[in-house]
């Protein structure tokens, strides 16, 4: 491997890494409030990409977009994508986990509704829209737009990066600065006790889910555009940001970014190495590694005592 | 816990205000309302039509158009009047309709426990069961015997060997698929059957303890640095580790077969020097061969679930401080349900694979892992009858609905079935009389109901 190819493997890896930092924030986030396991988070992942595949069909993009034109596709896509991630997150808490909050309900049927869940919604989607893998229409020319040291960076690869960057911050400063922010925080580190501090936990609970659905979505639609859409496009992402964010530090904001990018990273290694067919094996190598020398992840878990 | 904006401390006046008037459709009648149209939309995308290729709207408009929204709202709409104007009503008749129902239910419940409460009786009706089950596949069509060896065989094998790892130490295991690929490779890489030669050919029956074996193996090195974590964990990592058996069948071609597999497998043979007999195409010798199996290791598993070591699970679940701070070694309890219920689930595999007489990892997709979770669940977690019942009604059922509902829709029904009974019937559909006290007392806030730790929104562990 020359040098420049491993200029280009670490910008694969980078992109993928801000897709599964953005992934993994859901989880985390979820996690943090509830101390659930929300597998059906990739379905929310899912449900963006087809978001974006339904307001793109919808629209016809025009054959060779100007450069505003094609900003506003993009733009469409990602509302679209949150949109749909941010309402499926919503419905989610609403139908499946609230009911089961109010009765007190153990762990084991969190988990297993989330599993049924997971199956139902991709199922669904696969019923709805057919079980076949589809393009998204092309909303701008994706060509290479400039080198870093040697390796070629595409306008996908571009705004994959951007939107992440963005996101993350976003996220990083609602659950720091914002009221909504605190809620979160507060009913991580005690929910017994926010309650009592007059902290509305049925609120909170239903917006972290939306939060994370809106990132989860957009992810979905980027991941999509790079790509391709399919009913079962969430399973291994999903899983992936899953392992990120344990390796951050599960309930850990900035943990899930940091584990996004080494995750993402160690991927495309993997794949340029031992090729494609073992691509999710890395991720799952070092999960149980982390898990087995240090469980609480990079930085810790908890949104409440580090974020 | 109020729904009142923190403003509100500073003026009382306007906070009562706002609390008397609300805004309409924060009234719970009209919020009822909403959520039904929301389902019935929603039922109409699940009964509706297939999509098709490069028509991304075909389904949406055909459900739209085609009326099948216009029926459910209806639906909807209809149950939301009952409910909010005649609600007495419909509770009186339920209240007659009960009335009238309890004498025969009663009779029903008096005359089984009369059969199997007395001892004697109780091994006669149990032996009288047996012998239907031996008897009935030489009454049944060929399509019902190799539903019955391939599919409801199997999945009972499975289901019983997952419900020692749900059900009686409160796990959540999603790999366990990946120990049935284990045992099956296991079979076909000792008979012979894989591009690598074994060091000695064995026959299939001696296969079993070497899956047994190599499962427990595979179980232990899984289980052990997941299990001295937060019982969640181990969800995911079983999810991964089906993964990568998964991948390692389907890419590792030198020693697997690759995506093609490995045909023409030895079967089941037995040579005794004076009497020999070859299993061969015909289904029914297999049968005989897994209910013999399922009977001994549900005697085993029921001497378990009393014993000592079922008793330590038993409290494990309930409550897992408590257990450890009375001398339970919890991490290697939970280990050795987990190696248990991977070996149940290799012995499935050996016997899986010698009556197909082929493997490829096609066989073995995590999907098949969600069934065999999902029946454990609906026939009860924890409660033998309930998962033999649940399996058998849930494999049955889709092979009876076959020519009315899409078969490739199956896994959806599946998953909402999972949802639904979470949220109604989490005990299942004939539960052990434990486990539905435990989910009772966690509901109060006694006692946890599973290993893996704090309740989600509750208080930490």
């Amino acid at each position: 491997m020359s040098l420049s190819d491993i200029w280009d493997v670490l910008v694969l890896g980078v992109v993928l890494g801000s897709l599964y930092a953005v992934i993994a924030i859901g989880y985390t986030l979820v996690y943090g409030v509830l101390q659930l396991l929300n597998f059906a988070h990739s379905e929310v992942f899912m449900s963006g990409g087809f978001g974006g595949v339904i307001a793109l069909t919808l629209v016809e993009p025009a054959a060779g977009p100007t450069g505003l034109q094609s900003a506003g596709y993009v733009l469409l896509g990602m509302g679209a994508g949150a949109v749909l991630g941010g309402a499926v997150a919503f419905g989610l808490e609403k139908a499946a986990y609230q009911p089961l909050r109010r009765r007190n309900a153990p762990r084991l049927v969190f988990l297993l509704t989330a599993i049924g869940a997971s199956f139902f919604l991709y199922n669904l989607a696969g019923k709805l829209f057919g079980r076949y893998p589809m393009k998204m229409p092309t909303m701008y020319e994706n060509k290479k737009l400039f080198e870093v040291f040697g390796a070629g960076v595409s306008v996908t690869q571009l705004i994959i990066v951007l939107a992440g960057v963005l996101m993350l911050l976003t996220v990083d400063l609602v659950v720091n600065r914002t009221k909504l922010g605190s809620g979160i925080r507060a009913v991580a580190q005690d929910p017994e006790a926010a309650a009592l501090m007059g902290v509305d936990i049925d609120k909170v609970v239903s917006r972290t889910f939306v939060l994370g659905g809106l990132m989860g979505g957009v992810a979905g639609f980027l991941f999509g555009t790079n790509l391709q859409v399919d009913y079962t496009m969430g399973f291994l992402p999903g899983i992936t940001a899953f392992a990120a964010a344990v390796l951050g530090g599960i309930g850990n904001v900035r943990g899930a970014m940091l584990g996004g990018l080494t995750l993402g990273v160690v991927e495309s290694f993997t794949v340029e190495i031992w090729g494609d067919a073992w691509r999710y094996v890395g991720a799952f190598a070092v999960l149980v590694l982390v898990l087995m020398f240090r469980p609480t992840g990079l930085l810790g878990e908890r949104v409440g005592r580090t974020a | 816990m109020s729904g009142v904006p923190a403003t509100a401390a500073r003026t009382p006046l306007s906070a009562a205000a706002r609390l008397r008037k609300g805004k309409w459709y924060e009234q719970p009648r009209w919020r009822r309302l909403g959520a039904l149209l929301a389902l019935a939309v929603l039922m109409a995308q699940v009964t509706g039509e297939q999509g098709v290729r490069n028509d991304l709207f075909h389904a949406l408009e055909q459900n739209f158009k085609g009326g099948g929204v216009g029926v459910w709202v209806g639906i909807a709409v209809a149950v939301w009047l009952i409910r909010e104007f005649f609600d007495d009503a419909v509770a009186r008749g339920v209240s007659r309709l009960r009335e009238r129902a309890g004498g025969p239910a009663r009779t029903v419940r008096a005359t089984s426990g009369r059969l199997f409460g007395r001892r004697g009786y109780r091994w006669g009706a149990l032996g009288a069961l047996l012998l239907v089950l031996i008897v009935l596949p030489l009454t049944v069509t060929t399509f019902w015997q190799q539903v019955l060896v391939d599919q409801i065989g199997v999945y009972v094998m499975l289901a019983v060997g997952l419900n020692v790892v749900i059900g009686w130490a409160g796990m959540l295991d999603l790999g366990f698929i990946a120990f049935f690929a284990i045992g099956a490779y296991s079979s076909a890489y000792w008979t012979g059957g894989l591009p690598v030669e074994p060091p000695v050919e064995l026959n299939n029956f001696l296969v079993i303890p070497v899956a047994v074996v190599t499962c427990l193996v595979a179980g232990v090195l899984l289980g052990a640095p997941t299990l001295r974590l937060r019982g969640d964990y181990l969800a995911i990592v079983t999810l991964g580790f089906h993964e990568i058996v998964y991948l390692v069948a389907k890419n590792y071609a030198e020693f697997t077969g690759g995506t093609r597999g490995a045909n023409g497998l030895d079967r089941f043979s037995l040579d005794l020097g004076f009497w020999s007999y070859d299993w061969t195409l015909d289904p029914v010798p297999y049968y005989w061969i897994q209910l013999g199996f399922v009977v001994v290791i549900i005697v085993l598993f029921l001497r378990l679930e009393h014993s000592r070591v079922g008793r330590a699970w038993t409290a494990i679940r309930e409550d897992e401080v408590a257990a450890a701070a009375t001398g339970v070694n919890t991490v290697r309890f939970k280990l050795l349900a987990f190696a248990i219920g991977a070996s149940t689930s290799g012995v499935a595999g050996v016997i899986y694979a010698s009556k197909q007489a082929f493997v490829n990892p096609e066989q073995f997709v995590v999907l098949f892992s969600i069934l065999a979770l999902s029946y454990v669940v609906f026939g009860g977690m924890g409660s033998v009858p309930g998962v033999l019942v649940g399996t058998a009604f849930l494999v049955w059922l889709p092979q009876f609905l076959r020519d009315r509902v899409d078969p490739q829709d199956r896994y959806m029904y599946l998953g909402a079935l999972l949802v639904i009974m979470m949220i109604y019937r989490p005990q299942g559909l004939l539960p052990s009389r434990r486990r539905q006290r435990e989910l009772r007392m966690a509901g109060e806030g006694v006692s946890g109901a599973d290993a893996l730790g704090a309740r989600p929104g509750g208080e930490r562990g």
